[in-house]
């Protein structure tokens, strides 16, 4: 499937402090009965956006109207335990374009970015940084540019480059996925069958 | 240079390698389950293509399943149309199910090896990050998402890039009532939930060496639990005395021929990782976890540790997880009362699990007010626990088996902790309401559900062996 393209990002911020987050925080596993990909955004850090009587905890950052935005900034580590690609989809599903955290789980960072979402990666000090910020003016804009690799906290001008493998930047910008790209050197993989010794 | 057991197995499956990108990766085995597949497949649809090498991909249903009256239609709607789709698609594609009721049904991980669907030197994927468990055989085993789970299906082929390498050597002997989990618990503990990401683990030494291949499988399962990609164990005889002989392992002189390719596949004198690490075997007792991810565990006789211990950069999480499983700062966990015991999973679901527990339990009473839940990994396992009469000591002693799945291991099906409670569990993960919201889970070895089985708390197996 085609991805949506990805190119400069200018939004506020969603803040959530919290290291460690695992995919059962970001969908729980009562949620993964669906077979199409849709509508995960919905519980989205359901069990702690919401409590027994489905009523929004008032304490949790995204029942929380001062913050808003594509951007999700996020404690270290996050994304850990399960592969469920089913939590980038909710993220993606809920309106987040982009992560920022200090850290990454590896599946989920790969779920992102087959699905156009953007994991970015700062050091510890700009992420602490970046809450700060944005916890004192949750109107704080942050710019991720993909081209330039760049994120930039518009209020102080901070700015740190980020990392992304070159293939995967190539792929998010032209909106084109790896399924496109392996069928078409699918004589490659025939030949390379052919001549496996096992 | 040498190379490692990883780089031999990596480097025998790159079809090609993109230009400062990811190496296209030629995957042998592929193995799916109803959660994440059904997505993949109306992708394949969406495409108008068909499966690559439906040969080569193995399908069973596990996560969603019910553990009793499995004959019967699931009455969860849900459950059912996932359980059905799964049947329809590899239907329509020519796929390997081994569906509910069939002999072979379990938990995918405890599946592909034990019908010698796993090999030494393969490339093994599946949409679970304990896809790990099959590194127990020399195999490069990994996670993978929806995404990639279509990308196996439409050409066999993954877009990864190659991972950094890690040694953790463990050397001596484990102690009487010290188990492959204890042993992974351990490293991980020392570790941090994050201190393997980015890597491919290696395990190794003369602790890891002796273990069975059950207990392989359990140290490699949860090499995820620490961030890794994967962990991996060299074939040796142990290896092959096991893969022998079952239904899918190759047979007479193509035996022979994968054989002789089998025993080159570990780590040279010389080769390089980009990190090693050394454990004693000897430094390490029951382990059980007091927090909320898998990290967080101690020797069954410490103590949560004291604020104080804890790095200044983890108290926010250390503090959070403390206050959900409602426990303080310096308490001492042996004689904690549980509401719950949970044996099964791929972690430890396995005949080796089941008889530890058995033969603990045997001669013993379950302790009063306690629930406990005994899952076989797979419909093999609880045939053959049936046939070294297993459930008749553990319904003796008060408890019953049911039927195979991962059961309250994830909670989507109805075996769900309730809020509040405490439930010892043999699985692999510790989340938040992972068990069942609020639910709070104690991660530790079969022998310690055992002990806390008959006595109702946090238990140390070792007095009773
Ligand atoms: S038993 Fe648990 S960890 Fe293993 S595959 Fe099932 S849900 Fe995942």
């Amino acid at each position: 499937m085609p991805i949506e393209k990805f190119a400069i990002l200018r939004s506020t911020c969603v803040p959530l402090p919290i290291e460690n987050v695992d995919t059962d925080q970001i969908i729980p596993a009562r949620f993964l009965k669906a077979t199409t990909r849709e509508g995960f955004g919905e519980n989205l850090f359901r069990d702690w956006r919401y409590d027994k009587e489905n009523k929004p905890k008032p304490d949790f950052v995204l029942n929380n109207s001062r913050f808003t935005g594509s951007i999700l900034i996020a404690g270290k580590n996050f994304g850990s335990g399960s592969s469920r690609e089913h939590a980038a989809w909710a993220i993606y599903d809920y309106g987040f374009k982009s992560v920022v955290s200090s850290f990454f789980a590896d599946i989920f960072k790969n779920n992102a970015l087959n699905n156009g979402l953007l994991p970015v990666q700062v050091g510890e000090s700009f992420l602490e940084n970046i809450f700060k910020a944005v916890e004192q003016n949750p109107d704080a804009v942050l710019e991720i540019n993909l081209e330039s690799q760049e994120i930039t906290l518009l209020s102080t001008g901070e700015k740190e480059k980020f990392d992304i493998n070159p293939y995967k930047k190539e792929c998010l910008l032209k909106g084109y996925d790896d399924i496109d790209y392996l069928l078409s050197i699918k004589d490659k993989i025939i030949a390379f069958e052919g001549d496996r010794i096992l | 240079m040498g190379k490692s057991l990883f780089d031999k197995v990596w480097d025998a499956h790159v079809v090609t390698q993109v230009k400062d990108g990811p190496a296209v990766l030629y995957i042998d085995r592929h193995l799916i389950h109803e959660v994440t597949s059904p997505q993949a497949f109306a992708g394949l649809d969406k495409r108008g293509i068909r499966v690559f090498r439906p040969g080569q991909t193995f399908a069973t249903p596990d996560h969603n399943v019910p553990t009793v009256d499995q004959h019967l239609t699931i009455k969860d709607v849900l459950s059912r149309t996932q359980v059905d789709k799964l049947t329809e698609n590899t239907k329509k594609h020519g796929i390997q199910l081994f569906g509910l009721n069939h002999p072979y049904q379990g938990i995918v991980h405890v599946v592909g090896p034990e019908l010698g669907i796993t090999q030494p030197g393969m490339t093994i994927v599946c949409g679970d990050s304990h896809t790990a468990t099959h590194g127990a055989f020399g195999c490069v085993a990994f996670g993978i998402g929806t995404s990639e789970v279509e990308m196996v299906l439409a050409s066999q082929c993954i877009m990864q890039p190659k991972p950094k390498k890690m040694k953790i050597t463990v050397n001596g002997q484990l102690g009487t009532g010290v188990t492959a989990k204890d042993l992974i618990l351990y490293i991980i503990s020392r570790m941090s939930a994050s201190g393997g990401t980015g890597y491919f683990i290696e395990y190794a030494g003369t602790a890891v060496k002796s273990l069975s291949m059950e207990g392989r499988m359990t140290v490699c399962n949860m090499s995820i639990e620490m961030g890794a990609r994967g962990g991996m164990i060299a074939p040796d005889e142990t290896t092959f005395n096991y893969v022998q002989g079952r239904e899918y392992a190759p047979k007479g002189g193509e035996w022979d021929k994968k054989l002789a390719y089998w025993k080159t596949l570990h780590s040279d004198p010389d080769a390089l990782f980009d990190k090693e690490l050394q454990y004693d075997a000897s430094d390490i007792e029951p382990m059980i976890t007091y927090g909320t991810n898998p990290g967080m565990g101690t020797g069954i006789t410490g103590h949560i540790p004291e604020l104080h211990e804890v790095p200044a950069g983890n108290r926010p999480t250390f503090e959070k997880a403390l206050q959900y499983m409602n426990f303080t700062y310096g308490l001492p966990l042996i004689g904690k009362p549980v509401d719950y015991v949970f044996v099964g999973s791929c972690t430890n679901g396995r005949i080796e699990d089941l008889r530890a527990f058995a033969y603990f339990v045997k001669g013993r009473k379950k302790a009063k007010d306690i629930i406990v839940w005994v899952v076989p990994g797979s419909k093999q396992v609880e045939k053959q626990a049936k046939s070294e009469g297993l459930d008749k000591i553990l319904a003796d002693a008060g408890f019953e088996m049911r039927q195979p799945g991962c059961s309250a291991c994830l909670a989507m099906n109805d075996d769900k902790i309730p809020e509040g409670k405490y439930a010892l569990s043999t699985t692999n993960r510790n989340f938040e309401g992972r068990q069942g919201p609020g639910s709070r889970t104690l991660l530790a070895s079969p022998l310690t559900a055992a002990a806390a089985a008959v006595t109702g708390k946090i238990t140390d197996p070792r007095d009773f062996l």
